[in-house]
């Protein structure tokens, strides 16, 4: 049992000099740490993270919406102090957008501008000067290989691209590399933290999962949901937040189009800040009932069944 | 320990988890870099590593229940709260004492009211160590375990929790809680009520384990209480909980489905060889046509005709095909849908300007007239019906799907129906939810129908039925 611990080996595998050091002591520095960022954690989330950086790994996120998937990449860049670099996945994604891109403009114009100066270069001369470095464009997966600052890489919506493009993070995602053809394989140079998000919307591919750690990140509970709002939103009094919290986990227990989210949450929390109220009733709770509900099927149900009237809101 | 976790991997393979060798690789590196002795991050980080499927989450953790039992920090619970640390004194005190000793099978010293107040008590302070006492002397108590016996949690669990009475419970908590009488303040001291339970029925479940893991190991155990996957339990059996696990996971999986076949639409798309425009492009290489251009797909979208059994022992089956077909019902041209038990009724008019198919699928249990005498399948009656009415429908393009179970109540059969159909019909294929063992026994007249069926499909949970409908097209 000598085998090197995972960090150790790929540091070896991509060449550099010294061993990056460890970004988290243990899950609770995990949590305190990501506490001191307004963001709350739970045991899996501080663990999962804690995890990505000690067998530097990429970490899957998966969950409803709003539930702070995006939040936790934030807020996890925030308290190692590196540079979030974000690609923000969609249909039609391609190599161009994510990986990098050949300057063509750029590569004429050298060309040209060889030609009028006359010189007598070889081809096989220009041909290695106009694919060096200085005429690709880096996207965002290629930035934060190539990045020498602590950076943490977002891929955001993975669910949204297609499933062969999917094809394109593999290697980076197990190799911390991305080979270009004509230039070579460029190789991290320091070890990344990487997270993805997905809202499901598909399976992703077994060769993609297989490469992270998994997290699901589902609605919290109302302790958990009040302490958020409650660090989320400073002026809120706790009975308040406890109240809020309460009502949305009936909401959730509803059989409604869209559940709401924590973000949704913390909306409204604050709009009944504003408002100036210190306790919920049924009419603040119907007249503000849209910010958390976005279908007006939801918003007649929980009205029927939670408030126990219907109400007209036109 | 890595022998356990090696275990522990067979386990989540046989109830059906693919974890790759890799991923058995990462959970023992992560074993390596987190303290063992922290059940709680020894779960997360075995389930960051192992398992890949939001959905496959309660299996993990009925497994890993079983396979790393809690015994080490339940004892260091009770040894807390000896040190006085408990805030109802007598009875916390004797509640460890009664959850040690009963190993060796002693009589319950607690009293059913004592007991029933320790409980209400530990939900009210919303006190978890006090609850997993709770609940450990309700074992205990009421369970009536007796070591040896090879069965799995669930009747241990049913015969606790029916004798404490929680509806009782449960109102009780409510009145403490519930401080005005409006409707909102009410909903709410109900559902925070609910969650207390339900958070009482886990820790007797948990505690029931406990006993069990003790009594016969944890890998026979785990073969006795392993929960299948949702889209893996047999929808035929479902119990009613089982059930509404199937209808959560039907929603995302039609979704999924809908994506896929759409995504697979319109990738394909070698229609015939476009002449026209493959000269056309031949021009600029001097005629010769080196890229041949091809004319987008005919998608030949076909037409779907359902005739769904809806009595008693297959209803849910015919439920989740009708809800998961009209999910994809933009993948067909038409997608028609009837209904029978005795008499047929057509149900497509439900789905219409519906969005969720749920809705129309409940509408159909309330409404469609379907019992025309004893209310007793009648598959032949049901099929002339059909013929008399809608043969004429029946073209080449339609694709004819038939669920039902094939028992017919010993009526007559009236196959010759069903091989007219097939003459019209492009196909006609049966989804049976009974296992094909079970075909033909007693009044399953399945094999008269048979020969004029492209297939007979044994479709007995979400995995088959998805198979089935995403071949549809």
């Amino acid at each position: 049992m000598t085998s090197l611990d995972p960090r150790q080996e790929l540091a070896k595998r991509l060449g550099l000099e010294h061993l990056p050091p460890v970004r988290f002591e243990s899950a609770a520095d995990v949590r305190a740490r990501l506490a001191t960022n307004d963001y709350l954690s739970d045991d899996s989330i501080a663990s999962v993270s804690f995890l990505a950086d000690r067998l530097a790994k990429p970490v899957l996120v998966e969950g409803p919406a709003g539930t702070g998937k995006t939040a936790l990449a934030k807020a996890v860049a925030d308290a190692v102090g590196a540079r979030l670099v974000r690609l923000q996945c969609y249909e039609g994604l391609d190599e161009s957008k994510a990986l990098y891109e050949w300057n063509y403009r750029k590569q004429l114009l050298r060309i040209q501008a060889g030609r009028s100066e006359g010189e007598t270069e070889s081809w096989s001369e220009l041909e290695e000067d106009i694919f060096s470095s200085e005429f690709l464009l880096t996207r965002p997966l290629l930035e934060a290989i190539s990045a020498t600052d602590p950076v943490v890489l977002l891929i955001d919506e993975v669910d949204r691209v297609e499933l062969e493009t999917e094809a394109l993070l593999l290697e980076i995602l197990s190799e911390y590399q991305v080979s270009i053809p004509e230039l070579g394989t460029v190789r991290a140079k320091q070890i990344p933290m990487v997270f993805l998000t997905s809202n499901n919307t598909r399976e992703l591919s077994e060769a993609l999962k297989r490469r992270c750690l998994y997290l699901y990140i589902g609605y919290p509970d109302v302790e958990r949901e009040r302490d958020i709002i409650l660090a989320r939103v400073p002026e809120i009094t706790s009975a308040l937040a406890e109240q809020i919290a309460q009502v949305v986990r009936s909401l959730r227990t509803l059989d409604l189009k869209k559940a709401p989210s924590v973000s949704e949450t913390l909306d409204w929390a604050r709009t009944l800040v504003i408002l100036g109220r210190d306790e919920i009733g049924a009419e603040e709770t119907v007249a503000t009932l849209h910010i958390l509900l976005k279908y007006q099927s939801d918003i007649e149900r929980a009205t029927k069944e939670i408030l126990g009237h219907t109400v007209n809101l036109a | 320990m890595l022998n356990v976790l090696a275990d522990f991997v067979g386990e989540l393979r046989a109830a059906g988890l693919p974890v790759s060798m890799s991923e058995h690789i990462d959970a023992a590196r992560a074993m390596r870099v987190i303290d063992l002795g922290d059940r709680r991050a020894l779960r997360d980080s075995l389930a960051a590593t192992l398992v890949k499927d939001g959905d496959h989450l309660p299996v993990f953790y009925t497994a890993f229940d079983v396979f790393f039992a809690d015994r080490g920090a339940s004892l260091q619970d009770d040894g807390v709260t000896q040190d006085g640390e408990s805030p109802d004194g007598a009875a916390g005190a004797e509640g460890p004492g009664q959850s040690r000793g009963d190993g060796g099978g002693g009589s319950s010293p607690l009293s059913a009211e004592q007991l029933a107040d320790m409980l209400f008590r530990a939900l009210r302070d919303g006190d978890q160590s006090a609850l997993s006492r709770a609940a450990r002397a309700a074992v205990a108590r009421y369970a009536g375990m007796e070591p040896g016996r090879p069965v799995g949690g669930t009747y241990y669990l049913y015969r606790t929790l029916r004798s404490l009475e929680l509806d009782r419970l449960e109102a009780r908590l409510t009145d403490e809680r519930a401080p005005g009488d409006d409707q909102l303040s009410q909903r709410l001291a109900r559902d925070e009520a609910r969650s207390r339970i339900e958070n009482l029925k886990r820790a007797v479940e948990r505690a029931i384990r406990e006993r069990l893991v003790e009594d016969r190991g944890s890998a026979a155990l785990a073969k006795s209480v392993r929960k299948p996957l949702p889209e893996d339990l047999d929808v035929m059996h479902a119990n009613r909980e089982e059930l509404a696990q199937l209808e959560r996971a039907l929603r995302p999986l039609s979704r999924k489905l809908a994506t896929r076949l759409a995504r697979r639409r319109r990738r394909r798309r070698r229609g015939p060889v476009d002449l026209r425009h493959t000269v056309r492009r031949s021009l600029s290489t001097g005629g010769v046509p080196l890229d041949l251009r091809f004319k987008p797909p005919r998608p030949a979208k076909p037409e779907i005709v359902i005739i769904a059994d809806v009595s008693g022992s297959v209803a849910s089956f015919a439920r989740f095909t009708l809800h998961l077909v009209h999910a994809i019902s933009s993948q067909f041209s038409k997608v028609r849908s009837f209904v029978f038990v005795d008499g047929l009724d057509e149900v497509t008019d439900y789905f219409d300007g519906v969005d969720d198919p749920a809705v129309a699928v409940a509408r159909i249990n309330a409404e469609a007239d379907v019992v025309a005498f004893d209310g007793h399948s009648d598959y032949g009656r049901a099929f002339l019906t059909f013929h008399e009415h809608f043969a004429k429908d029946v073209t080449r393009r339609t694709t004819v799907l038939i669920l039902g179970d094939g028992r017919n109540n010993y009526h007559q059969a009236h196959a010759e129906v069903v091989a007219d159909l097939q003459r019209r019909a492009r196909n006609v294929f049966w989804l049976n939810p009974e296992p094909t063992s079970y075909w033909n026994s007693g009044d399953s007249v399945i094999d008269q129908y048979a020969p004029y069926c492209a297939r007979v499909v044994e479709c007995r949970t979400l995995r088959q039925l998805e198979a089935f409908v995403g071949g549809l097209t």
